[in-house]
């Protein structure tokens, strides 16, 4: 990212030049923050190569049956909105959202179904990226600044990132939020390991992929004390999220469109 | 050549003084978005295209109906189109740029703009729309300039300009078909998700697009000296006859599909265009304005005494118009995401910085028109004998 920087500073000429300062200036000023972020797993043409076939493919298992957000829990999302600075602009028109709960007919909608159990008729399905195999965001994207990692996650370069907003209109999950105004001035308590963002760029759950790097789980796995929200390597039997969905009938949202999401849905 | 734009009666310059009101209007009103954010707009999590985005399917549509006129002109060599191809050339370029301005205006980080060369990413739709936009507006910007000025100087236009200008043709299909393709590929939009949308948009683009020319064919014709002759207007009619046919049977199959299926992701999308879903209906009275404007245009295209009368031939081209504008630069990007991913009705309205910012791209866009019809117009009529005599001053 320093190299892409240097570049972008190179060619963009005076006024991208004030811009750029600026960012390093205010990087500056969490230094440890972009440390954390400088490199975020990024693909280089050697990794492509190198890249022993995904050894390692993160996903998660949400078990309804023990999530209890209908009576109110906000666990996992309090977690997360501080963990990664999420400011909270008290209206929804402009809102910035990781993780948020959707009543279970609208997050299952092809799952459309007139009479199903009780308890998931009332359910309210915490819903996050789904870190798709084959994202569509990731393919959209005309400058690289949204990309998947050798395990899976699909990040965001908050610094590269354009503000187009294609990637919102090819997600199929709504997962995406952009930064419609400064979300610095609504962050109730600034957590100084994890970059804020600008106005303008696009910004969504990234199973906590700077926690995983520093061999923690996400901070909504480690938030959730009705443990249902299981983490784990989809490519190890023995992981498990595998054992769960061995043993447990499990559905994905949307999955007829080809998207592959590592979000599983015990019901 | 460019002194032509620099001669003009009052008229001319109390309408560019117009123009760049409004463009100052619109800059300022940047301005503010650029200090604010795209918040300013009316544009939300959910509906997170609005009005910039409708604008630039629209127009880029405007930039490609060049075409049918330069197709015939040059490789069919129907000698009828020898003034309106110019000014039809010269509609693209403004189109172009203003098509450019308004993703500009979309931009939630317009400094970063060069990220898209930078970063050059062939999956990418959006890149590919860039490039084409670019090459075309290139090739338009090379065709007009090499043609007009060996008009102007009266020698013949050298002969590697035509292989250029045939390149000009599949390029204009190219840059609606791209732009088609931003939407139809997406499989998480039903409402764009459709092999006929780019087929859809080159029919509502030439329709649209040539009507727009005879609008200003025949403004020209009453305000000024020139004359685009009776077989150009006439057989723009035709084209736009055709296209407009095309156009209307293409959404009456989208609306078969959606409707006789019953799949009510692809139903959602049009109940909420002419019904409205749970009284949001805020797109419903433009879309029936825009069907019934479809209708009679029909109509009126139809019977050929009515299309062969100038002054109804200027209205049904201002319906047209009209009608497509409401139909492309309002209800199909919009729409896309109404209702959510989620099943949601959640409405959009532009706000007034946003139309502000609008209507100062348009401004500029016609800013341009006006000049390069004044150089174009200015160059034919100097090259003329015949109009010579007529007048001495050009009046545009």
């Amino acid at each position: 990212m320093n190299k892409g920087r240097r570049k972008f500073i190179k060619l963009a000429g005076l006024a991208a030049f004030g811009i750029a300062t600026e960012q390093i200036v205010s990087s500056k000023a969490q230094s440890k923050a972009t440390e954390i972020i400088s490199n975020r797993g990024r693909q280089t043409k050697k990794s492509l190569n190198s890249a022993s076939a995904a050894k390692v493919r993160l996903a998660m298992v949400v078990d309804l049956r023990k999530c209890v957000s209908q009576n109110g829990c906000t666990k996992c999302i309090d977690s997360c909105n501080k963990e990664h600075n999420v400011p909270d602009f008290g209206e929804t028109k402009d809102e910035v959202k990781w993780i948020w709960k959707e009543p279970y007919e609208g997050a299952f909608m092809d799952q459309e179904n007139l009479y199903m159990k009780d308890q998931l008729k009332d359910k309210m399905v915490p819903v996050f990226c789904n870190n798709c195999d084959n994202p569509p965001c990731v393919e959209v994207c005309p400058t690289q600044a949204t990309y998947k990692r050798d395990d899976g996650i699909v990040m965001m370069d908050w610094h590269r990132c354009i503000g187009c907003r294609y990637c919102m209109a090819a997600c199929p999950y709504g997962s995406r939020s952009f930064n419609w105004r400064d979300p610095r001035q609504f962050i109730k308590e600034v957590n100084p390991n994890f970059p804020t963002r600008t106005k303008g760029v696009v910004e969504k759950c990234e199973f906590c992929a700077e926690r995983i790097d520093n061999g923690l789980p996400p901070a909504c796995v480690e938030a959730c004390s009705a443990k249902a929200l299981v983490f784990g390597n989809i490519n190890d039997p023995d992981s498990e999220v595998r054992k769960l969905l061995k043993d447990n009938f499990s559905v994905r949202r949307k999955p007829g469109l080809g998207t592959g999401p590592e979000i599983y849905y015990l019901v | 050549m460019f002194e032509y734009a620099l001669k003009g009666n009052k008229r001319y310059w109390a309408w560019l003084l117009i123009l760049t009101g409004i463009i100052a209007a619109g800059f300022y009103s940047y301005l503010h978005q650029l200090n604010y954010g795209l918040g300013i707009t009316g544009m939300s999590r959910n509906v997170s295209w609005g009005i910039y985005i409708a604008q630039f399917t629209f127009i880029v549509g405007i930039a490609a109906s060049a075409v049918m006129v330069v197709l015939p002109y040059y490789l069919h060599n129907y000698k009828a189109f020898s003034k309106t191809t110019i000014l039809g050339e010269f509609l693209a370029i403004p189109s172009v740029i203003m098509c450019m301005l308004f993703v500009f205006a979309d931009l939630g980080q317009p400094s970063r703009v060069v990220n898209i060369f930078l970063y050059p990413t062939l999956h990418s739709i959006m890149f590919w729309d860039v490039v084409s936009l670019s090459g075309y507006l290139i090739l338009n910007v090379i065709i007009t300039r090499v043609t007009l000025s060996a008009e102007h100087n009266s020698i013949a236009p050298p002969k590697w300009i035509r292989p250029i200008i045939i390149l000009s043709i599949p390029w204009a299909i190219s840059i609606h078909t791209v732009t088609a393709f931003l939407f139809s590929g997406l499989a998480g939009r039903p409402f764009w998700l459709t092999a006929i949308l780019a087929p859809r948009f080159l029919a509502s683009a030439f329709s649209a697009g040539p009507s727009l020319l005879v609008i200003f064919c025949l403004i020209l014709k009453r305000l000024t000296s020139f004359d685009a002759g009776e077989n150009a207007i006439k057989k723009l009619g035709v084209i736009i006859t055709y296209a407009m046919c095309a156009n209307i049977f293409f959404i009456l199959m989208e609306i078969f599909t959606a409707f006789y299926s019953g799949i009510p992701d692809h139903v959602s999308h049009f109940q909420y265009l002419y019904t409205g879903i749970d009284g949001n209906v805020k797109l419903v009275p433009w879309m029936w304005v825009s069907a019934i404007f479809s209708i009679i245009s029909l109509i009126l295209l139809l019977t050929p005494k009515l299309r062969n009368n100038n002054k109804i031939f200027f209205f049904t081209c201002l319906i047209i118009f009209l009608s497509i504008w409401i139909d492309k630069g309002l209800g199909l990007v919009i729409t896309g995401f109404i209702p959510t991913a989620f099943g949601k009705v959640i409405e959009y309205s532009p706000t007034f910085t946003e139309l502000s910012i609008s209507a100062g791209i348009w401004a500029f866009g016609l800013f341009l028109i006006t000049i390069f019809y004044k150089i174009a117009l200015s160059i034919k009529n100097s090259t003329s004998s015949v109009m010579i005599k007529e007048v001495t001053t050009v009046n545009v």
